[in-house]
C-alpha cells in the first residue's frame, strides 16, 4: 500500500500498460498504423524531389531528410508523452475534469497518464530511424559536439512540441469546441519544421519560424549538423544553441496551463 | 406498425412528393447541425488556412526548383491547387466522420432501420446539408486568404466553373460513399480503427492532398485515377479548376468521377443490404 501511495503515478502508468496491451492484436494494429503518418511524410519529400531537378530551396534530398528526421523524431516523442492532452476538450465538455481535480494528485500528470498513447511508441522508433538513415546519407563532418547535438536536438524538439501540445490544448478551457485550432500549431508545426525555412515567405517565416520558434526545432540544428552556413544570414552558432528554444516554450505552456486550469468553471450542469 | 425484422420490407414513402420533402428536410437538418458548431467552424477554417500557407510555399519552392513548370503546373496553377484544395477538403470531408460506426457500435442504428427512408439516402441527404454549410463557411475563407496572399490561377475557359461545381458535387458524393463504407465495416468489425487509418492515409496521399498525383510517373498516376476512387476526391476537381488538361480530358476526368460516384453508391447499397441481413443489435 505504501508503495502505491508513494508512487501513485507509477501505479497509473502500470494500469495503462496493462489495459492497453490486454488486446494484443489490437495493440499491434495500432503500433503499425501509427507508423504510416511518418512514412507518408517521407514519401511526400521523396516525390517532391522527383520533380525538382536538384534542390528544394537550396537543399538536397539527404539534407532535407535530416530536417524531416529531426522534426519527426521530436514530434513523435512529444506525441507519445503528451499527445493525448488533445482529449482535454472532451474532459472539459463532459465535466470529467472535475473528477481529476477532486483527487489529491496534480491534474496535468493525471490527464497525461490516463490515456497515454503507448501505441505511438512505434512512431518514435520510425522517426529516429529516418533521422539515422538521413544522417548516414548526408555529408556530416562528425565531431563529438555533433554527436551530442544529434541526441539533444530531437529531445529539445520533443520538449518544444510538448509545450505546443499543452499550450494549444488549454484553448479548451475557454473555447470547448475549438480543439482543431491547436492542430494548426501541432500538426502544422510538424509539417512546417519538415522543410527548410528558406521555403517560406519572409513574413510567414518571421512569425512562425522566429516568432513562435519553429525554425529552431529542425532547420538550425540541421545546419549545424551539416556544417552549412545559413543562406538567410544567421550566425553559425545559432544551430548549436537552438535546442534552448524549448526552455521559453515550456515556460509559456506552464503559464497557459495554470491560467487555464484556474479559469476552469466546470460544465455547470 | 407491427413487427419489424431485417428481412421483411420496411415501410417507405411511396409518394415521390413526400420523399422529396423528407430529403429536403434532411439536407436542411444536416446544414443546421453543423451551423451550431460555430467555434469548430472557425477553428477548422483557421487550420485549413495555416496548412494552405505551408503547402503553398512548399509547392512554390518545388516549381521553382523544377525550373518554372512542375509536372505541367505553373506556379499560379499550383497555388490555386493548394488553396482551393484546402477549402475542398472541408466540403468533401475526408476525415473525422464516425457517426454511422458509432451508431452501429452502440446499437442506435436500429432506429435508423425503423425510419421510412433507406439508411444510405438518409445519411447522404444529411451529408449534402453538411457539405452545403462547409461550402459557405469552410471553403470560401481559405480561398479568400489564398487570393489575397498569392497569385492564383484564373480559369480561362467559360465551361470550367460549372464543370468544377459538378466535380465538387461528385467528389462530395464519392467521399460520402467511401466514409459510409469505412463506417459500415463496423457491422462486421465493431472497432474500425484499422480501416480508418488505411482510409485516412489512402485518401490523403492518393487523393492528391499531400502532393498533386501528376508528380508521380505518368502510368502510375493514370492507374490511380482509373483503378481507385481516391483521385476523384480532390485531385480531379482541382485539375479541372486549374485547367491542367485540354478541354476533352477535363470533361473526361469528370466522367471518371461520375463512374466512381455510381460505383461507390451502389457498393453502399449492397453493403447496407448485406449488413441488415446479419445485423444483431448490440445488447440483445
Amino acid at each position: 500500500m505504501a508503495s502505491t501511495r508513494a508512487h501513485p503515478y507509477r501505479g497509473l502508468l502500470r494500469a495503462q500498460l496493462r489495459a492497453q496491451t490486454a488486446y494484443r492484436a489490437s495493440f499491434a494494429i495500432d503500433l503499425v498504423s501509427n507508423v504510416w503518418a511518418t512514412v507518408a511524410d517521407v514519401l511526400t519529400v521523396l516525390v517532391l524531389f522527383q520533380v525538382v531537378s536538384t534542390s528544394l530551396a537550396g537543399f538536397g534530398l539527404a539534407e532535407s531528410l535530416v530536417m524531416v528526421g529531426l522534426s519527426a523524431a521530436g514530434f513523435a516523442t512529444a506525441d507519445l508523452a503528451v499527445g493525448n492532452i488533445e482529449r482535454l476538450r472532451h474532459y472539459v465538455r463532459t465535466g470529467l475534469l472535475d473528477t481529476l481535480l477532486l483527487r489529491p494528485l496534480r491534474a496535468l500528470p493525471q490527464l497525461l497518464l490516463m490515456d497515454l498513447g503507448l501505441r505511438r511508441l512505434s512512431r518514435v522508433g520510425v522517426g529516429a530511424a529516418v533521422l539515422v538513415a538521413a544522417l548516414a546519407a548526408a555529408p556530416v563532418p562528425w565531431t563529438p559536439a555533433r554527436v551530442v547535438l544529434v541526441v539533444v536536438a530531437p529531445i529539445a524538439g520533443g520538449l518544444f512540441f510538448g509545450a505546443i501540445f499543452v499550450a494549444g490544448a488549454t484553448v479548451a478551457f475557454w473555447w470547448v469546441e475549438s480543439g482543431e485550432l491547436a492542430n494548426s500549431l501541432t500538426y502544422g508545426g510538424k509539417e512546417l519544421t519538415s522543410y527548410p525555412i528558406t521555403v517560406y515567405g519572409p513574413l510567414f517565416r518571421r512569425v512562425f519560424g522566429y516568432g513562435l520558434g519553429f525554425a529552431f526545432v529542425a532547420y538550425y540544428p540541421a545546419l549545424a549538423l551539416l556544417g552549412r552556413p545559413d543562406p538567410l544570414g544567421a550566425p553559425d552558432w545559432l544551430g548549436w544553441v537552438s535546442p534552448l528554444v524549448a526552455v521559453p516554450a515550456l515556460g509559456v505552456a506552464a503559464v497557459a496551463w495554470r491560467t487555464g486550469i484556474r479559469h476552469y468553471r466546470s460544465t455547470g450542469s | 406498425m407491427g413487427q419489424v425484422t431485417a428481412t421483411t420490407a420496411r415501410d417507405t414513402f411511396s409518394d415521390p412528393f413526400r420523399q422529396a420533402r423528407a430529403g429536403g428536410a434532411l439536407v436542411g437538418s444536416g446544414f443546421r447541425r453543423y451551423a451550431t458548431y460555430r467555434q469548430a467552424t472557425v477553428a477548422g477554417a483557421v487550420t485549413n488556412t495555416v496548412f494552405g500557407f505551408l503547402r503553398c510555399y512548399v509547392l512554390l519552392a518545388v516549381v521553382a526548383g523544377a525550373g518554372g513548370v512542375a509536372a505541367g503546373y505553373r506556379p499560379d496553377q499550383l497555388a490555386s491547387y493548394v488553396w482551393f484544395g484546402q477549402g475542398l477538403l472541408a466540403v468533401v470531408l475526408l476525415w473525422g466522420w464516425t457517426d454511422l460506426a458509432d451508431r452501429i457500435r452502440t446499437g442506435e442504428v436500429a432506429t435508423d432501420l425503423l425510419r421510412p427512408i433507406p439508411p444510405v439516402t438518409l445519411y447522404l441527404a444529411t451529408d449534402l446539408g453538411r457539405a452545403g454549410h462547409a461550402l459557405l463557411f469552410r471553403f470560401f475563407p481559405p480561398v479568400l486568404v489564398g487570393l489575397l496572399a498569392f497569385d492564383l490561377y484564373q480559369p480561362a475557359r467559360p465551361g470550367t466553373w460549372p464543370l468544377f461545381g459538378l466535380a465538387m458535387v461528385l467528389a462530395t458524393v464519392i467521399a460520402f460513399g467511401c466514409r459510409f463504407l469505412v463506417n459500415a465495416t463496423a457491422y462486421w468489425l465493431l472497432d474500425i480503427r484499422g480501416v480508418t487509418v488505411a482510409w485516412v492515409l489512402g485518401s490523403g496521399i492518393l487523393g492528391g492532398l499531400y502532393f498533386p498525383l501528376r508528380f508521380l510517373p505518368g502510368p502510375v498516376a493514370t492507374a490511380l485515377y482509373l483503378a481507385t476512387p481516391f483521385p476523384s476526391l480532390l485531385q480531379i476537381p482541382l485539375d479541372v479548376l486549374v485547367e491542367r488538361d485540354r478541354p476533352a480530358v477535363q470533361a473526361g476526368l469528370v466522367g471518371v468521377q461520375a463512374g466512381w460516384a455510381g460505383l461507390v453508391l451502389a457498393a453502399c447499397w449492397a453493403v447496407q443490404r448485406r449488413a441488415e441481413r446479419r445485423l444483431v443489435i448490440q445488447g440483445g
